[in-house]
């Protein structure tokens, strides 16, 4: 009974690494751009987010509606005024811009801030439960967080093949040119793509920030997470960004049950062990 | 002389430090079919590109409906009713049939084409809309690469090298579909090593030679002679 509630609340972590690794992947797949900066934007999200509930006081859950326009905004602007012009045919630039990106947001969180622990208080939901039979109790947060994050992949899914502004993605990750020449501004499509994978972020930054303590260092580690779960769910389908998610939070939750310093550890070893056997991940891109 | 749609006055194109094209001027008039042919390397490619704004070069240096546009990008250039059948087709590989055939409509620029009018023209496409552009044989993806161009309902449609590694039959069989494009409104500019097919479609000529126009007039007017000695610049 225990090990089934240990995969199961794996499993329902693993919505929120989904997420992480949602945004990243479309940047990726969008643009060839990796974003160092990723987890680092996922707690401004955090931030933004507490003073959201510190100033208007609403509930964590409902400021969303706030955060998730702040930072599509932010994300539009950002890939405007900045990282458009670090595209090219060099990897480099956008690799190294998006560092000291990341750089400069943990400083800036820090100095306005402090380093001190914060939380979003979410009030009774955090405790409520229920009974999944057998023993098993499940949390309505992590239940509400998985469901929200199979919501979030499944609207990625439908607006990339289904909409015209998802064809203009494809199309533009197809052939930059010839997309040009369809009549699409890349510029606007990829500040388009960055608004949308900010605006996840922002979903995912509050779920996090209720889940767990946060502070200004804790991004790196939550895009290594994002990276993880990219990897594992390979390129293909928005699916696999769900299926990295699951497996890479029911290994740290195995790992955390065998001994609670081995989390990350079980992790890395699940992530690795997928890069040797299956490197093109679990959903890989179907070569055209 | 009606007003040339399409005007390219003293055009110079550059990659990096080498020069591609040098002082080239050429008129397209409303529904003409021009034809630009030369040897591999000559231009002719860059010469489309310039005009698709692929490439961006002097603003006056190209005038389409008598505005200069020769600095606009690519996506402001198409808008404007100018649209490319890129060399090699370069379809989107991840997009289906009918997709690619959408999205050369985006703009939703008004005219004759619509899906329907473009399965119509090209009745194999029909069948295979909702297939992967990459699983269509040769000349079906030049089909759909030309009906891509003109879901933007162009006044201009540039053509380069529609018939690049496709049968001879396959080529006449593209190549007679030209003439109800034109009957549409639509002025062409036919860029082709294969000359044969391009002086048939054609009523004027340009001939470039390592990025000079070494020989131009109306087809009729050339032998094959000094077609040929401006060709391979004997």
């Amino acid at each position: 009974m225990e090990w089934i509630n240990i995969i199961v609340q794996g499993v329902l972590i693993g919505g929120l690494y989904a997420m992480f690794a949602a945004g990243l992947a479309l940047i990726f797949g969008v643009m060839r751009l990796v974003n160092i900066a990723h987890g680092d934007l996922i707690v401004l999200a955090a931030y933004i987010a507490l003073m959201t509930t510190e100033t208007l006081g609403l509930n964590p859950l409902v400021a969303i509606i706030v955060v998730v326009p702040i930072m599509a905004a932010i994300g539009y602007l950002l890939q405007r005024a900045l990282l458009n012009r670090t595209l090219g045919d060099d990897v480099l630039p956008p690799l190294l811009v998006t560092f000291g990106l990341s750089v400069i947001i943990q400083n800036a969180l820090l100095e306005l801030f402090t380093a001190d622990s914060r939380r979003l208080n979410a009030g009774a939901i955090e405790v409520a439960t229920v009974p999944l039979g057998a023993g098993v109790w499940i949390g309505i947060l992590p239940l509400l967080q998985f469901a929200v994050a199979v919501a979030v992949i499944a609207g990625l899914q439908v607006l990339f093949y289904r909409t015209a502004l998802g064809r203009a993605f494809r199309a533009t990750s197809d052939d930059q040119a010839v997309a040009q020449l369809m009549g699409l501004d890349n510029r606007h499509v990829f500040a388009l793509a960055m608004a949308l994978s900010l605006a996840v972020i922002a979903v995912a930054g509050i779920f996090l920030a209720v889940r767990t303590n946060f502070d200004p260092a804790i991004g790196p580690a939550r895009l290594i997470f994002g990276f993880e779960a990219v990897i594992i769910g390979g390129l293909g389908s928005m699916w696999g960004t769900l299926a990295g998610g699951i497996v890479l939070g029911v290994a740290q939750a195995i790992g955390a049950q065998i001994d609670p310093g081995w989390q990350v550890l079980a992790g890395h070893l699940a992530f690795l062990l997928i890069l040797a056997v299956r490197p093109e991940g679990l959903f890989p891109k179907v070569q055209g | 002389m009606p007003e040339p749609l399409l005007a390219v006055r003293a055009l110079d194109a550059f990659y990096g430090d080498f020069q591609a094209l040098f002082g080239v001027s050429l008129e397209v008039a409303p529904g003409e079919v021009v034809a630009v042919i030369g040897a591999n390397g000559a231009g002719k490619s860059t010469l489309l590109k310039c005009i698709a704004g692929a490439m961006r070069s002097r603003r006056d240096a190209i005038l389409f409906a008598g505005s200069p546009i020769g600095d606009e990008p690519a996506h402001a250039v198409v808008a404007r009713g100018i649209a490319l059948v890129p060399e090699g087709r370069r379809l989107f590989p991840s997009l289906s049939v009918e997709e690619n055939l959408v999205i050369g409509g985006q703009l939703g620029r008004p005219g004759p084409w619509t899906l329907r009018r473009i399965y119509e023209l090209f009745p194999a496409l029909a069948e295979r809309r909702h297939a992967p552009s990459t699983s269509l044989s040769g000349g079906q993806q030049q089909m759909v690469a030309i009906g891509r161009a003109l879901m933007s309902n162009p006044k201009l449609l540039l053509c380069d090298e529609i018939s690049l590694g496709l049968a001879p039959i396959v080529v006449r069989e593209v190549y007679a579909r030209l003439p109800s494009i034109v009957a549409e409104g639509s002025s062409l500019i036919v860029v082709e090593q294969d000359i044969v097919q391009a002086l048939k479609a054609a009523k004027h000529v340009y001939c470039l030679q390592e990025g000079r126009v070494a020989l131009t007039g109306p087809t009729a007017s050339l032998t094959r002679e000094a077609i040929s000695a401006a060709y391979f610049g004997a």
